[in-house]
């Protein structure tokens, strides 16, 4: 049971955001490997491969054309296979109702996006490490909601 | 020609273990799976030579005594965490240090270099993971969970609840409901 690292999966149609999130996470402490697409529907072809490797933690842009960040999360909580993915909504909407439906539909983590790079970098590595502590702890995944 | 076969893994490594082990003429003997305790010193050439058969056969030996007293340390927070009522007045630094047998500092160091938090951050995480747990499950009111948890008040642990997960305990309870519901009209 080898799992020193946590694999990270973005879909972000924002090329800027892809970039800075890919930076942030270059930086952190802990080891992770990321991986990222630029829509919801490149996004949900590589999950629903049979043989695709499941991210510990998947962050979801909400507003993506095509395929929103809300239908995949609906798509992948009808998935018993994705049961174990924490999902973190990584969106620049911070409206009440954007929340509380995502976290009602089954999103873990909801994070506003920052607009400094040290602030993305302390919010990112605050929801890995406490991924991680729900991970190795065994803690109920169903309590896990985490807004920053 | 092609044959499949099926093999007990456990069964094949202890076998294995036995063998090497009785061939060296060191007397053992096997605990639970995993744990082998050696019945006299064993002399420094005769570990080597198990250490690199067990190389050999890709069995690795946990060297690793931090990671297992860590274990200690989270079992005992948990249990303390659980049973709060039971040892009042005494800090949890404390308590960790008589129970273990070791400097507090040395095991607060220990504990953040292998599971990337602080003991004061486990704690503070088990319990809020307790209250949840103790909201969905149960009928206890806040001001009761705040108690059972030796929460001086119960504002103290919903500031506490707020700054770990960034949501109040009453939206919390909101939120879980509302999944219940969506869930029970979906099936």
């Amino acid at each position: 049971m080898k799992e020193d690292y946590t694999y990270v999966v973005l879909a972000d149609d924002d090329e800027d955001d892809r970039l800075f999130f890919s930076e942030a996470f270059d930086e952190l402490k802990m080891q992770t490997k990321v991986d990222i697409y630029k829509d919801g529907v490149a996004l949900m072809l590589a999950l629903n491969k049979s043989d695709s490797i499941l991210p510990n933690i998947l962050f979801l842009d909400l507003n993506m054309p095509m395929k929103s960040g809300l239908e995949c999360l609906k798509e992948i909580k009808t998935n018993q296979r994705f049961k174990d993915i924490a999902i973190a909504i990584y969106s620049t909407s911070a409206s009440e109702e954007d929340i509380e439906d995502t976290f009602v539909n089954g999103a873990n983590i909801y994070i506003k996006k920052p607009n400094n790079f040290n602030t993305l970098k302390k919010i990112l590595s605050d929801v890995v490490t406490m991924n991680w502590q729900y991970h190795t702890n065994g803690l109920n995944k169903d309590n896990f909601l985490l807004r920053l | 020609m092609k044959i499949f076969i099926k093999f007990d893994f456990t069964q094949f490594c202890s076998k294995v273990i036995d063998e090497k082990l009785t061939e060296l003429g060191i007397k053992y003997r096997m605990m639970n799976f995993g744990e082998i305790e050696f019945l006299e010193i064993v002399p420094e050439d005769k570990m080597q030579a198990f250490d690199s058969i067990l190389t050999d056969y890709g069995i690795e030996k946990i060297e690793n005594q931090k990671v297992i007293l860590v274990q200690k340390m989270k079992d005992t927070i948990i249990d303390m965490v659980m049973n709060a009522n039971e040892n009042i007045n005494v800090k949890s630094s404390v308590y960790l240090s008589e129970k273990l047998g070791h400097s507090y500092g040395y095991l607060s160091n220990l504990f953040s270099e292998v599971t990337y938090t602080s003991v004061e951050n486990f704690i503070i995480l088990q319990r809020i993971e307790y209250a949840k747990s103790l909201m969905i499950n149960t009928e206890l009111s806040l001001t009761e969970i705040a108690f059972k948890l030796q929460y001086s008040s119960v504002a103290h642990l919903s500031t506490q609840f707020k700054n770990n997960t960034g949501i109040t305990p009453t939206t919390f309870q909101r939120i879980i409901a509302k999944r219940r519901e969506l869930n029970a009209n979906k099936n």
